[in-house]
């Protein structure tokens, strides 16, 4: 089902595409190393457990325009009220200004939709635009490389700082299906700045969609960055996310990543840490039921000495959800006195959810402290009979015991709109039950 | 209140109690004694509804109603509670949250309405006094990093709130310091009132100067071997255990 993208590419190249030399060649090298690779398949390594049929074996031509447009109303329930915070809203992947929040001004601060940003800040995004999720990672990647033309950009120069988070609302309509939307973002900390966003990817009713999304950050030397991804997809829906974290000599990330929707999600974290000192964050969350797929795979190349990384992906499984969670860890010979903890814990709540989870730890430095464990297991009988004890039954103790192991990792979500805001959904999930 | 006859039970193939008979009323303290292994804990366990031990013979009747028939949570709603000797760490709830969940749903049995947070608050901060503790416990998760002390207070803690009718503390001595065992105990003998009962199981006599029993029971091999007035305890403490149980040591 290649060759309806390759149509529609040269369409959308005919009807004037890019004006900047760059990013058209870019798009198409693209689109020709998607036309020769094609979409993974279950013999590659990275893909073997996933089941992709559904969004390979036909064509998502790009999202129309939102015929009716959401209002202000409409999209407010996705919203977080943070002090000194932006929001961006896209609507099937076309922002949306009447419906978004500008960031305060701040000197050395841009925060834009990407596409105004190809106009003001064409030299910084053509030296690093695909630069970093490159477009031979996977087909995924080369399509969105191709086709994503607007999303989140931040530019925070050097020593700067952002006032708050900006909210980039990714929402597709769900009306048409088949659609796809591509959500492209670029995120630039110059060294010692300091930034955050948020993405969300949500929908204003259920439909079978895709979206296909790509961010790359740049952390620069002693820079900041605090990066959420929410999916809260429709449950009919397919998303493919990559992001993509390269960081320089003693720089901070964390990254938080929430997964609640999508009939298949796939999100790949890479991180790349580039100099010594760095310390980098990943948490996630992910809950499945009825037939969801959730696959995290989370990468990070410890290419250089004295970094640390700590890595928590918890996963609650329902019905028949599958989760997938592959963490890898690479330590280059150069990076000793690395120190690198991963931990994958999934609680079963049904006996047909099923997890595989694989940890793949690649080292070859002497010096170091890299431990990972992997979990996957039920309720504990034991904290059950403790609430039973108290007279709190079996279904509100296993309403309570599931949302404290998710809570683990709530609790660390920066701003607490956006902590109570995910209390919330965990919560109102965990009262709907097993079938979506 | 409570009437235990002729009661066996076991874990997997392992008979632990082998025919224990006793009577509790209204308004007493039973202490329960006995050495390691003796199945002691294993009777309040089972009094709570542990499912990992299955009961083989005889009955137990709570207010006249069949105990062993009733799930945990039923039993717990009838008013018997029991402080664990091991309580279970719950990383991510609440103490607030956890204790006002348990206290609606013994509400709701008892037919009393639901207490809202506020309201909460005001009943736990009363009840915090009992074992002299502040608020702040209240926002901790529930046992998750608490030493073994502040681990048994909060099982004091948690029957002060929900008052029980008939409430066993298994080992809730074992670990505690002198001052924690003050406060537990003052706070278990605050708790007390004509008509509610306490089943105090604890292999030493420390624990029975503070919270002083009307009957003390002495269990060996999974029965009990000897029963009296509190004097017993004070005998058990000078002579051991292997007098009563034929030990290696017997006298």
């Amino acid at each position: 089902m290649t060759t309806s993208y390759l149509t529609d590419f040269d369409a959308i190249a005919r009807n004037g595409g890019s004006k900047a030399p760059w990013l058209t060649g870019l798009r198409r090298s693209a689109i020709d190393r998607f036309a020769a690779q094609g979409f993974p398949g279950a013999r590659e390594e990275d893909w073997r457990f996933n089941n992709l049929g559904p969004i390979t074996s036909r064509s998502f031509p790009l999202a129309p325009v939102v015929a009716a447009a959401p209002t202000t109303r409409d999209v407010a329930r996705f919203l977080y009220s943070i002090p000194g915070g932006s929001a961006l809203v896209f609507l099937n992947g076309r922002f949306s200004p009447e419906l978004s929040t500008p960031a305060p001004n701040v000197d050395g601060v841009t925060v834009s939709n990407l596409a105004a940003a190809l106009g003001t800040h064409g030299k910084v995004l053509g030296d690093h635009l695909g630069r970093y999720a490159k477009i031979e990672k996977s087909g995924f990647t080369a399509l969105n490389t191709a086709f994503g033309h607007d999303g989140v950009f931040v530019h925070v120069k050097a020593g700067a700082a952002m006032a708050g988070p900006v909210h980039a609302v990714f929402v597709s309509d769900g009306s048409t299906a088949g659609a796809a939307a591509y959500p492209r973002n670029f995120i630039l900390l110059e060294s010692g700045a300091t930034g955050a966003v948020i993405e969300s990817y949500v929908a204003l009713q259920g439909g079978t969609y895709l979206v296909n999304t790509v961010t790359e950050a740049v952390v620069g030397e002693g820079a900041r960055l605090e990066h959420t991804k929410i999916q809260r997809e429709s449950e009919q829906a397919y998303h493919v996310g990559t992001t993509h974290v390269h960081q320089e000599r003693d720089s901070h990330s964390t990254s938080f990543s929430i997964s609640l929707g999508a009939a298949i999600c796939r999100n790949n974290l890479d991180v790349v840490l580039n100099g010594p000192g760095i310390e980098g964050q990943l948490l996630g969350l992910y809950m499945g039921r009825g037939r969801q797929e959730v696959d995290n795979h989370t990468s990070i190349l410890h290419a250089s000495p004295n970094c640390s990384t700590r890595e928590v992906y918890k996963g609650i499984l329902d019905g028949t959800a599958h989760a997938i969670f592959n963490g890898k860890v690479y330590v280059t010979p150069e990076a000793q006195k690395t120190d690198a903890k991963q931990t994958n814990r999934n609680l079963l709540l049904s006996d047909r959810a099923k997890v595989d989870t694989k940890p793949q730890l690649e080292i070859f430095a002497d010096d170091v402290k890299c431990t990972h464990g992997a979990t996957v297991g039920n309720l504990d009988p034991l904290a059950a009979f403790y609430l039973k004890s108290r007279g709190i039954g079996p279904l509100l103790g296993r309403k309570i015991l599931t949302y404290a192991f998710a809570a683990e990792i709530l609790e660390e979500l920066p701003y607490p709109a956006v902590r109570s805001g995910l209390e919330a959904l965990v919560n109102a999930r965990l009262e709907e039950g097993v079938e979506a | 209140m409570l009437q235990v006859n002729n009661l066996h039970a076991q874990a997997g193939e392992k008979k632990i109690l082998n025919g224990i008979t006793l009577t509790v009323n209204r308004g007493e303290v039973h202490a329960v004694m006995g050495p390691n292994g003796s199945g002691k804990s294993t009777l309040a366990q089972v009094l709570a509804g542990h499912p990992a031990y299955e009961v083989t013979e005889g009955t137990v009747t709570y207010d006249g109603q069949d105990l062993l028939d009733m799930e945990p949570e039923e039993r717990a709603r009838a008013g018997v509670f029991l402080a664990f000797q091991y309580p279970v760490e719950i990383p991510g709830v609440t103490n607030a949250y956890f204790l006002r969940a348990a206290l609606n749903e013994v509400r709701k049995a008892r037919g009393e309405e639901e207490l809202d947070p506020i309201d909460f608050m005001d009943l736990a901060e009363e009840r915090l006094k009992l074992v002299d503790w502040g608020p702040e416990i209240l926002g901790r998760m529930v046992n998750a990093g608490f030493s073994g002390g502040e681990k048994k207070r909060n099982e004091i803690l948690q029957m002060a709130i929900l008052e029980p009718r008939l409430a066993i503390l298994d080992e809730t001595d074992s670990g505690l310091d002198i001052d924690a065992l003050r406060v537990v105990a003052a706070g278990v003998n605050q708790l007390r009132r004509p008509d509610n009962a306490t089943v105090v199981v604890t292999h030493y006599q420390r624990l029975l100067n503070y919270i002083v029993p009307d009957v003390v029971h002495v269990l060996a091999a999974g029965r009990i071997v000897k029963s009296g007035g509190k004097e017993l305890a004070l005998e058990l403490e000078a002579k051991g255990y292997d007098w009563l149980t034929g030990g290696p040591r017997a006298a």
